[in-house]
């Protein structure tokens, strides 16, 4: 077991290697040279600092470990000039080390007047992905192109989220009053991860997605292509696709299992128990209200978690996820459990 | 050098652990002016929470405001600072070993900390009965909006609520003085914890007339 | 020298017989519950901050059994969906449990409560703290905050993070009430204890005992009661609006009323910024101490020692911002709040400096605190040079939120504090029981320790920068072995406390009775016998010299043909 494991990490280290370096993912963006120079740095000093202190603390504790009980001990107190160097080095260094990070931070935050304009919308748990110059909108994928500067206006429905991605070395919380975001330039084609750095509640560790760069070839396709396209509502598959575009099946089975919420499959129809004990039954006004305010009525054994979706979706929307509700079949699953 | 064991040449009131008079008299009073300290900042995060909301909603709070009785507020001010007039009297006649003007004292200090926390009493109730209550009680959902009126309630709630505490606290400790001094316990060589009660009371006093003219003058 | 009432054996003033101690002074259980004697207290916080580091550290230890492998396996019962979103809450409540009791239950109360309560008196020479019932207090309101969280736990627990997060504080289902109430209680126990030492430095300090022969262990334990005393009140208010948030919605923090969750965070780590320092700078203290008396040599630098301790407590007040670059606050506080972070490291690097030049010219000797003090510098200095990393605004913008700052925070928590917290206990262990503990077992305990910790933490930092989210219950595949190397690091790692828990708590029945001084110390804990009497002295001891002269002593303790 030991060795498969020595085996798994040797692995990960040679890939971590090949893609990015020991310490860093792959770099991808034009911010990641001076980000991980800066960390290179900082990293070179400390290991001069830390391994010259070691060995000076190893050298003392040999050398003056106590042999007898006489042991005559240096008489030595204090030493201006050790102490002026000491502070006035690593104060020198400090500030340099602000410098480089300061005068970067300054370039993440000058966003170019030309750069794509992407929003960013975390909900509890995936990431809404919109493009207003395209029309498009992805669930859980960034696509973008190769050398085009890039704009993320990022913001949140309900609780705080953190937009992460590696690979560019980029990051920032998405608020639910206020719009954040960045900017970058992929420089490599590819597959990387994103991430939601902000805890955000119980599936936190699944808001997880991907970032594809592509070169202007494929980002030209990816453009005319239906992948992530705007809805056709006329389209038999119109509410299942809302389904996903707005993130119920984040908390919502359609196949009976309990997740966060509710499985929403043959509750049509059905009695449900609410948490004050009363029965109510499930028809399109029950389901209107329990998208547009779920907080009004929660179903009983559940946390009330779900954020509201008042405003956020149209009515030919709503009415689109409710024809779906109704005609997911199935045995009726029990809800309660 | 003072022994620990002589017990015999101990004064009355000192604590075993000390040595001195001057040294308990000193601590106590240090120690009290540290607490008053940590209650300055303790409130100051109030008043910076008061301070964000005056910024976001400058109109929000001059209208909420109009809501509360300025008249109230000026009396109850009235009343505080007399309170800490006679609890400086009281201090006075507890240096002076005046039992019976201490007594007097204290006992008008605690009148008027009640008549302080009756008025409280009918401004709580006055508003409740307006369907004033804090943040998301307050009033009808409809009255309630984004930077609306329910946080400025919450947030007069809050601060009045825990200065009402410390009012309350401070009559307990008041009236706990009151009964020592019945029992004789102060006098010229002890009076630190009159001293103390009154520096509190000060502070208590002080917050006040911050709130007052935050709360209730909002121009 | 002449009064320092030092000695290599029983003190020779005025009692030539042992006096009776205060663990026998009185007797039964009351004798200890309604006791004022600060060293009664200060055990009793021992008592329960072990408990609850044991508490804490289990919980630990369920938070790296779920992250040994990718999958969410240890805490799910079966493969179905419906069992992993379970086990995910499950999960979310451990960790924040985790991080809420160690920050609040143990490390904060850890150094100050116990050995600051027990050794700040001896070492200033007085028979008692400034007020010896508000001490009692302290303690019972520090009992009663914790009661509060364990009612949480058994509730319905707790899923924000030690953080309290709004707006998620605000609508999830968990108690967040009895929690923050708690948190709040205890904060007022942590002030109370500050003032109590504050008062008691000032104005108890013995004759003779001027602000420079102060050992430096009182210049931490006064740095951190200052910082205990400004900080804390924030923090009390923080936690009581949030309250209030909950109970009536009062919408300062809440987005949904036209609050800000950035505020919250401006508040929040107004308070928990200083509060890291609450919990190292006693740790530095103690590390003075321990390489003084081990290599019986003069500290190096004590004024700067001093001072930079107070420095620390003043600059920490100014650089919460470093804890949100990436929330949304101004491009303009990230800088300056980046420039300040960097202040408050100079101060703290000529500490190391200094310690690490009084070894120069010693007489060292390789005992369990030794290696404690030398373990210490090792972890200490990566978990602070890491804090540089993460400082510098570029690489904290990749850093922040990531297994990097998990990292940095256990190297100076667990691999600071705690270690210097281990290192304190054996260096006064003979003096609060009398007894010596098991020379060998301790240095084989130190090394597990030291092996398991860095075994467990340092591959974090390499998870965090390659991309490791933290509070992630599941992950990527390709961060498993690092992960499962640190899952193994956790298991020597408790081998080792569980093994010095075993051998310390031995030292009752099987240690060697301890001397008055077997160190060969100078401050004036060891002035009396060990355990001391109830009054802590049978005289008021008056001092001439500083606490780290340590000649005379050697020269006495030979002649009396001691060692
Ligand atoms: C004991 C507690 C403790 C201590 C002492 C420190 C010390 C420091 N910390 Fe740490 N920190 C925490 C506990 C602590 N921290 C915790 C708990 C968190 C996370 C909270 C959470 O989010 O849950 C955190 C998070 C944290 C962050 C936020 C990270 C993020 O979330 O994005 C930052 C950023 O600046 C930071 C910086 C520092 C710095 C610069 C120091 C400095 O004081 C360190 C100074 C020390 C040295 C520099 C080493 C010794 C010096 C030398 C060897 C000399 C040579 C060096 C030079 C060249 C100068 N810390
Ligand atoms: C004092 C602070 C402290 C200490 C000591 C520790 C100790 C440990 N922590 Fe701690 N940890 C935190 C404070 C601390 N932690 C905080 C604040 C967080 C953040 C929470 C959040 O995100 O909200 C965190 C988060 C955290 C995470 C990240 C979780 C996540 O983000 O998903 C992990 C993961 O590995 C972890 C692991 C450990 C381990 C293995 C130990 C081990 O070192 C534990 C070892 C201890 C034992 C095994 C107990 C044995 C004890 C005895 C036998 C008793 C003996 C007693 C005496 C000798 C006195 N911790
Ligand atoms: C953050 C998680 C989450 C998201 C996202 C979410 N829900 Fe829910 N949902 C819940 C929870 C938890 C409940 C049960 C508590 C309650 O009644 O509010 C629930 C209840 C429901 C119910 C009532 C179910 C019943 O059995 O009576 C419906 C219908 C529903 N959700 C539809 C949706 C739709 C449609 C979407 C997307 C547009 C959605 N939900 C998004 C968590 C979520
Ligand atoms: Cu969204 Cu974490
Ligand atoms: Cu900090």
């Amino acid at each position: 077991m030991t060795l498969s494991l020595l085996g798994k990490l040797g692995g990960g280290l040679v890939l971590a290697e090949a893609q990015g370096g020991f310490w860093m993912p792959p770099k991808a963006s034009t911010f990641a040279e001076g980000v991980d120079g800066l960390f290179d740095f900082i990293l070179i000093l400390s290991i001069v600092f830390f391994v010259g202190l070691m060995a000076l603390m190893v050298y003392f504790a040999v050398k003056y470990r106590r042999t007898h009980v006489e042991q005559k001990t240096s008489p030595l107190k204090h030493s201006f000039k050790l102490e002026f160097l000491w502070s006035a080095i690593p104060t020198v260094l400090l500030l340099v080390i602000f410098a480089w990070g300061q005068r970067d931070f300054i370039l993440m935050n000058a966003v170019p007047d030309s750069a794509l304009d992407v929003r960013v919308t975390g909900q509890k748990w995936s990431w809404s992905i919109g493009y207003p110059s395209l029309g498009k909108e992805c669930q859980n994928k960034l696509v973008v192109p190769l050398g085009e500067p890039v704009k993320l206006t990022i913001s949140s429905v309900d609780v705080l989220h953190s937009f992460w991605i590696p690979a560019f070395r980029l990051k920032r919380d998405a608020l639910p009053n206020k719009y954040t975001g960045y900017w970058f330039e992929a420089t490599q084609t590819g597959d990387f991860p994103l991430y939601c750095a902000e805890y955000c509640g119980t599936d936190h560790s699944v808001m997880t997605g991907r970032v594809q760069v592509l070169d202007a070839e494929a980002w030209k396709a990816w453009v005319a292509s239906d992948d992530c396209a705007g809805l056709d509502p006329t389209a038999a598959d119109y509410g299942e696709k809302l389904f996903v575009k707005y993130g119920c099946n984040a908390c919502h089975s359609v196949e009976g299992v309990r997740l966060v919420g509710p499985p929403l499959n043959g509750i049509y129809g059905k009695p449900e128990t609410m948490q004050d004990g009363s029965q109510v039954t499930v028809d399109d006004n029950y389901l209107r209200e329990a998208i547009l305010d779920p907080n009004a009525s929660i179903v009983q054994g559940f946390a009330p978690a779900m954020p509201t979706f008042q405003g956020r979706l149209t009515d030919q929307e709503l009415n689109g996820i409710i024809d779906y509700i109704k005609q997911l079949g199935g045995d009726a699953a029990p809800a309660n459990p | 050098m003072a022994h620990a064991h002589a017990h015999d040449d101990h004064p009355k009131h000192l604590a075993h652990h000390f040595d001195m008079m001057d040294q308990q008299v000193a601590s106590a009073k240090l120690g009290m002016w540290v607490f008053l300290g940590t209650e300055i900042l303790m409130f100051s995060g109030l008043f910076l929470g008061y301070a964000f909301l005056r910024y976001m909603y400058p109109d929000m709070l001059l209208k909420a405001h109009e809501l509360l009785d300025w008249r109230l507020g000026a009396f109850n001010t009235v009343v505080l600072i007399t309170s800490s007039l006679t609890m400086a009297l009281a201090v006075r006649a507890a240096q002076l070993g005046d039992k019976k003007q201490l007594k007097t004292q204290l006992l008008i200090t605690i009148v008027c900390a009640l008549i302080f926390m009756v008025v409280k009493y009918f401004e709580y109730t006055g508003k409740f009965a307006h369907g004033i209550f804090p943040g998301r009680y307050y009033m009808e959902a409809s009255d309630q909006f984004l930077g609306g009126p329910q946080m400025f309630f919450g947030l007069y709630f809050t601060m009045t609520g825990l200065h009402g505490v410390h009012v309350l606290i401070g009559i307990g400790v008041i009236a706990w003085m009151y009964i020592r001094a019945g029992r004789d316990e102060f006098g010229p060589d002890n009076y630190t914890a009159v001293e103390n009660t009154g520096l509190y009371w000060h502070l208590v006093d002080l917050v006040w007339i911050f709130l007052f003219p935050l709360l209730y003058l909002v121009k | 020298m002449s009064s320092t009432t030092i000695d290599g054996t029983a003190p020779d003033h005025g009692a030539p017989h042992e006096e009776v101690d205060y663990i026998r002074a009185k007797k039964g259980i009351k004798s200890w519950l309604f006791t004022v004697d600060h060293k009664r207290i200060g055990l009793m916080y021992l008592a329960a901050v072990s408990l609850f580091f044991l508490f804490a550290g289990v919980l630990a230890i369920i938070v790296r059994l779920e992250l040994l492998t990718p999958m969410m396996d240890f805490l799910a019962d079966g493969d179905a969906p419906e069992a992993a979103a379970k086990a995910r809450d499950v999960y979310n409540q451990v960790f924040t449990l985790h991080g809420a009791a160690m920050v609040f239950l143990f490390i904060i109360p850890s150094i100050p409560a116990t050995l600051g309560n027990f050794f700040l008196p001896l070492m200033v020479g007085a028979k008692d703290v400034a007020f010896p019932k508000l001490n009692l207090a302290s303690f019972y309101i520090y009992v009663i905050g914790a009661c509060f969280l364990l009612y949480a736990i058994l509730t319905t627990g707790l899923d924000t993070g030690w953080t309290f997060y709004t707006p998620y504080s605000i609508e999830t289902g968990t108690a967040v009430m009895a929690s923050t109430m708690g948190a709040f209680i205890l904060g007022f126990s942590s002030i109370l204890t500050g003032l109590n030492f504050i008062v008691t430095i000032h104005k108890m300090r013995a004759p003779g005992m001027t602000w420079t022969r102060m050992p430096l262990f009182l210049w931490a334990i006064y740095s951190t009661s200052v910082i205990q005393i400004l900080a804390t009140p924030v923090l009390a208010i923080t936690l009581l609006l949030l309250f209030f948030e909950r109970a009536f919605g009062v919408g300062i923090f809440d987005p949904a009323m036209g609050g800000d969750p950035v505020l919250y965070q401006h508040f929040f780590w107004f308070y928990s910024h200083p509060a890291v320092y609450i919990m190292i700078l006693p740790g530095f203290g103690v590390i003075s101490e321990i390489i003084c008396v081990h290599s019986k040599k003069h500290i190096f630098g004590y004024k700067a020692i001093a001072l930079s301790s107070l420095a620390i407590a003043i600059i920490s007040f100014l650089v919460w911002g470093h804890h949100m670059f990436v929330s949304g606050q101004s491009e303009f506080a990230g800088v300056l709040f980046s420039f300040l972070t960097f202040a408050v490291a100079v101060p703290t690097a000529i500490k190391v400096f200094s310690w690490i030049a009084t070894l120069y010219g010693g007489a060292i000797t390789f005992n369990t605190p030794m290696m404690y003090g030398l373990i210490f510098l090792f972890t200490f200095t990566i978990g602070g040079l890491t804090g540089l990393f993460l400082g510098a605004l570029t690489v904290d913008v990749h850093l922040h939120d990531s297994y990097f700052v998990v990292a940095h925070f256990h190297y100076v928590m667990m691999g600071g504090t705690v270690i210097a917290f281990l290192g304190a206990l054996h260096h006064w262990w003979p003096k609060m029981f009398g007894k010596m503990y098991n020379e060998k077992a301790g240095i084989l305990g130190s090394l597990l320790v030291f092996v398991g910790f860095n075994l467990t933490f340092f591959p974090q930092f390499m998870l965090g920068s390659r991309g490791m989210p933290r509070r992630y219950a599941s992950y990527d595949a390709e961060f498993e072995g690092l992960h499962a190397l640190s899952t193994y690091g956790s298991w020597i790692l408790a081998l080792g406390l569980t093994w010095t828990a075993v051998y310390l708590i031995a030292s009752f029945w099987t240690g060697k009775k301890a001397a008055a001084n077997p160190w060969g110390a100078a401050s004036l804990e060891w002035a009396t016998q060990s355990p001391p009497i109830e009054h802590n002295f049978h005289e008021t001891p008056h001092v001439d010299a500083d606490p780290y002269n340590f000649k005379e002593i050697d020269r006495s303790q030979a002649a009396a043909g001691h060692h």
